[in-house]
């Protein structure tokens, strides 16, 4: 598998993301500097998190407009794997990716925890290695990670099977404590249509090594090295 | 052309919760304003814009809060040019 990972200023999330490409699942994987045309021959492109642009306006929101996005809508129209995790997930909403935003989370407060996860669709180039209802601890870091969409949308998002994360309690229900930021439906994490587009706000990145408190997140990076291992998996 | 200061005001659509606006809200509340009540709470955005006229100076800011200053999913915007400064027009040849 060949990986770009995008570096705005203000990107703090980038190396994680490499790592976990390159040391856990040993993908080929470089750095693209947002100020880059190209994202190059590569069959996962991700935008990882930190505060693109100090946040300024709305998280992503100038970001967005950064001469690589435009590569990044096209790998991602041609049907090229696209990961936004966090301020990725903003920015993917903002460029029109991903319906809906991320609003201020109904606390008010940055939220910096692990959370449970449900896996609610393992039927995704990202989720092939988890099966339907694991529960997975992970991550979680953002102020802005309310997710927002009108009634539509999301009622389509449930009815295509496009959420595929939702945050959840310990014993894997979906009740009172179990949403951290007031998301809709406790959505964590959803797709696009084609399923070739990943947004969530959890860091899988900071889940693939036991020495950092959980590995439920390798299975998404090793989901991605096998099903995008095209080529002769090289 | 001359300069125009336009006033972009982007508020969270009606029905969207506005936990910002709620606080402040509590807290007028709590200092003994009970008339108030409700409040939303937005941004808003001062522009220097240069153009033939207030007209236009408007409908070029309704471009830029469509294309970047607001967010069609969750704000709306208004937008209001302020204050024509006539002394470039006035100054002729230019």
């Amino acid at each position: 598998m060949k990986a770009a990972v995008i570096t705005f200023p203000g990107s703090n999330c980038d190396y994680d993301c490499f790592h976990a490409l390159r040391d856990q699942v040993g993908a080929d994987v470089g750095y693209v500097w947002h100020r880059e045309q190209e994202v190059g021959d590569v069959d996962l492109v991700v935008l990882p998190g930190g505060f693109s642009y100090g946040d300024y306006l709305r998280p992503g929101a100038i970001a967005r407009f950064s001469p690589i996005m435009e590569s990044v809508v096209a790998h991602a129209r041609r049907g090229g794997a696209v990961l936004g995790i966090c301020n990725g997930f903003q920015i993917l909403c903002e460029v029109g990716l991903l319906p809906g935003a991320l609003l201020r989370n109904e606390s008010l407060r940055f939220v910096s925890r692990h959370v449970w996860l449900r896996v609610e669709n393992a039927r995704t180039i990202y989720t092939s290695r988890y099966n339907k209802a694991d529960l997975l601890r992970i991550h979680l870091a953002h102020g802005d990670g309310k997710y927002h969409a009108d009634p539509e949308t999301l009622a389509r998002l449930e009815g295509d099977d496009r959420i595929v994360f939702r945050y959840v309690n310990r014993d894997g229900t979906v009740g009172p404590g179990s949403n951290p930021n007031g998301s809709a439906h406790n959505i964590a994490g959803i797709v696009n249509e084609a399923g070739n587009v990943l947004g969530m706000m959890p860091h899988p990145e900071r889940a693939v090594d036991p020495v950092l408190g959980s590995e439920h997140g390798l299975p998404l990076f090793l989901s991605l090295s096998e099903n995008l291992s095209t080529a002769g998996a090289a | 052309m001359s300069r125009f200061v336009v006033q972009v005001l982007i508020t969270p659509r009606p029905g969207l919760l506005d936990p910002q606006g709620s606080a402040i809200h509590h807290a007028l509340q709590q200092l003994d304003f009970p008339e108030v009540s409700t409040v939303r709470a937005g941004k808003a955005l001062y522009l220097d814009v240069e153009a033939s006229s207030p007209d236009q100076a408007e409908a070029r800011v309704r471009e830029m809060s469509k294309k970047l200053l607001a967010n069609p999913v969750t704000e709306d915007f208004q937008v209001h040019v302020e204050d024509a400064d006539v002394t470039t027009a006035a100054g002729g040849g230019k």
